[in-house]
């Protein structure tokens, strides 16, 4: 093996495993724009996860081949959904505390789905494994390229849909009439309000992207990373891919950085694993460094301090204004 | 600006009674819909906790930890902070304890027992005064550098376990000395050998503390003072970066004991872990039922953690999963959460008149990010 093949082999396989983490940190991106802070995400990518392996494993069942794994998104966006509206209930029309919502949000979402999968696999902690999951896509003409083509354009579907993602996030988010709208309910719902924004309206959409994109991302890692569900599937990615979205600054390229970063950062235990060396290195730290560099810009040390938007975390009240 | 102390002043006993009796129903149509029985779970849970002095026993050591982050919890809403780490202090506090227990040798019991317990508590406080610092100096969201902090804690202690005390061979370090442990010989002979140490006992007297040191000094007004509205306790003269410093140095303090009597009362030795215990986001869950009070805390966790270890009975006789318990706690905390739901169903309505705002509640509007 030489350095550049080695070079694009990682490169791929960071792509992999930051795809999760793209989608749910522009899912929490979505939500914190426009005023609520989840940090439920992490359940919403369990829900999604879970969600896309029972799916993925009846259509295989019922003889949907490959179209299986396709149902499996569709279920996983659905359980995000459905996990990001208990969100939105509770922290915008019940104006309750988003952060214990969140934590409720992670603790329900483990419990249920573990629950359900003993259920339905007669008291097994995991899912079978599942044969119709996504397959590497190399786009002819594209994926010939050398370096690009092993790096970029052989990949997982869920991960070309990131490419697209990334982008078109930036462009909803900052381009269009929605996207102020929506950043500005986040900043200033006094403001919103008074021109004839509802803050109630673009908060529950806010959030349900959120819970759309965690869906998906948790439904990724199913499908392409682990191949079946059990309570390590997600295990701390919701939480890394909320930091991402601090590392990024709130901004779309921003996060995509920071996710290509982290996913490096797991990418590199399997990696370096092939080197003798790696013995010497305590992998914990590689596991601790997307917090620990998190911690650090949020505290100002690297860069120059960040302030997320202005009003997220505050329930909105109106008489307030 | 209502601030996170404040949500369980305004309201009263009846608000967590109907969230414990909603969670429970929750739970039983879950286990409805699941198929299973739930009148037989429910009362296996119960044969579970008090079917013999054993079990009473385990149930005590299962509701002791409970307790401790569940006063680390409700000690910083009191300051008006979210500690969301007292699951990283917890893992901290522990891990100090371990290798202060295993490294140590030849020392008497009344030294190093106590020696472990004062090292773990402080690194646990230690570890919450990171996140203290941060907000007060730096501005960073508490909520926020918790979530950070409770992973780096996790991968630290994993780390610092296998490098320094790792039993070989084993994902767990060396047994403590005998002379750290914290175990009480005669009460768990007296128990059927249910694990019983000083943890429960150390517990009570901090539930005391907690309630001393919030309401009997001038310390603790100052931290009430502060967690009621930080802008007026600023302009009274109070130092409110110097108090949120110190709430969440005493609330790890709290959580680094709970570690403590984990590994000192309990296991005698720490395994390397993928996941944290969890016992931190339990004490969220302790500190809003018993609304941040120490009395209200204590008995939620006594709920919890009798709730938690019954589970195992559940499944055991009615061969429910134990996650069962787990939607039970969760649906619990968001009843308790979003209490306005809970408020407008008890609350009359005034006929002919639309309610504006749905209960009082607006807490966290401390959560601003930055």
């Amino acid at each position: 093996m030489d350095l550049i093949s080695d070079l694009a082999n990682l490169t791929n396989s960071t792509l992999v495993f930051a795809t999760a983490l793209i989608f749910g940190a522009m899912g929490g991106l979505f939500s914190e724009r426009s005023g609520v802070f989840n940090i439920g995400l992490e359940g919403m990518m369990t829900g999604g996860a879970f969600a896309a392996a029972i799916a993925t494993w009846y259509a295989e069942k019922a003889g949907y081949g490959g179209a299986s794994p396709w149902l499996g998104l569709l279920a996983g966006i659905v359980c995000g959904v459905l996990f990001s509206l208990l969100l939105a209930l509770a922290s915008v029309t019940l104006k309750a505390n988003q952060a214990i919502v969140g934590v409720v949000i992670n603790i329900l979402a483990a419990a249920i789905t573990l629950y359900l999968v003993k259920i339905i696999f007669n008291g097994a902690g995991d899912t079978d494994i599942l044969n119709e999951v996504f397959s590497k896509w190399a786009i002819p003409g594209l994926s010939d390229i050398p370096f690009f083509g092993k790096a970029l354009f052989n990949t997982y579907p869920t991960t070309y849909m990131a490419y697209i993602l990334v982008p078109l996030c930036s462009y909803i988010l900052f381009k269009t009439p929605f996207g102020l709208r929506l950043r500005s309910v986040g900043e200033h719902p006094g403001a919103s309000d008074t021109v004839g924004i509802s803050v109630t309206k673009y908060r529950y959409i806010g959030v349900i992207i959120s819970g759309v994109l965690a869906g998906i991302g948790g439904a990724a890692i199913t499908l392409t990373t682990t191949g079946n569900f059990s309570h390590s599937t997600v295990s701390g990615q919701g939480f890394i891919a909320l930091a991402a979205m601090i590392f990024g600054r709130w901004s779309p390229w921003g996060v995509f950085g920071a996710t290509f970063f982290f996913g490096m950062a797991q990418a590199l235990r399997n990696f370096i694993k092939l080197y003798d060396w790696s013995a010497h290195i305590p992998m914990e730290f590689l596991y601790m460094l997307p917090y620990l560099l998190t911690l650090l810009v949020l505290a100002g040390a690297v860069g120059k301090g960040v302030k997320g938007p202005a009003a997220a975390g505050e329930p909105y009240d109106p008489s307030k204004r | 600006m209502t601030k996170w102390s404040q949500i369980f002043i305004k309201s009263n006993l009846l608000v967590p009674l109907v969230a414990i009796v909603l969670g429970l129903l929750c739970g039983a149509l879950v286990m409805w819909l699941g198929g299973y029985n739930s009148w037989s779970a429910y009362s296996a849970l119960f044969h579970k906790v008090f079917g013999s002095s054993y079990d009473i026993g385990e149930t005590i050591r299962t509701i002791t930890p409970l307790l401790f982050t569940g006063l680390s919890v409700g000690f910083a809403f009191r300051a008006g902070l979210f500690n969301i780490g007292a699951e990283g202090q917890f893992m901290i506090g522990m891990t100090a304890a371990t290798i202060v227990g295993v490294k140590l040798h030849g020392l008497p019991a009344i030294v190093h027992a106590p020696l472990a317990l004062v090292v773990g508590a402080l690194a646990g406080g230690l570890w919450g005064a990171i996140a203290g610092f941060l907000k007060s100096n730096r501005g960073v969201n508490e909520v926020i550098s918790c979530i950070m902090l409770n992973w780096i804690a996790l991968y630290l202690s994993n780390y610092l376990i296998s490098s320094l005390v790792l039993e070989k061979g084993q994902q767990r370090s060396e047994m403590i000395q005998e002379s750290a442990s914290l175990s009480i010989g005669w009460l768990s002979k007296a128990l059927d050998n249910a694990r019983m140490d000083w943890g429960i006992f150390i517990g009570m007297i901090c539930v005391a503390l907690f309630y001393i040191l919030l309401w009997r000094t001038k310390q603790g007004y100052e931290l009430r003072a502060v967690g009621h509205n930080a802008d007026a306790a600023r302009v009274s003269g109070i130092n409110v970066k110097g108090s949120m410093l110190k709430s969440m140095m005493i609330s790890g303090i709290f959580a680094g004991l709970g570690g403590v009597f984990e590994v000192l009362g309990v296991f005698h030795y720490q395994v390397v872990t993928a996941a944290s215990p969890g016992y931190g986001f339990d004490g969220i869950a302790v500190a809003l039922l018993g609304g941040n009070h120490p009395i209200g805390i204590l008995l939620g966790s006594v709920l919890f953690g009798a709730l938690t270890y019954g589970s195992a009975g559940m499944n055991f006789t009615a061969n429910v999963p134990t996650e069962i318990v787990r939607i039970v706690i969760g649906c619990i905390i968001f009843f308790v959460a979003s209490h306005g739901l809970i408020q407008m169903f008890l609350k009359p309505r005034k006929p002919g008149r639309k309610p504006k705002k749905k209960g009082a509640v607006d807490g966290g509007s401390d959560l601003g990010l930055g």
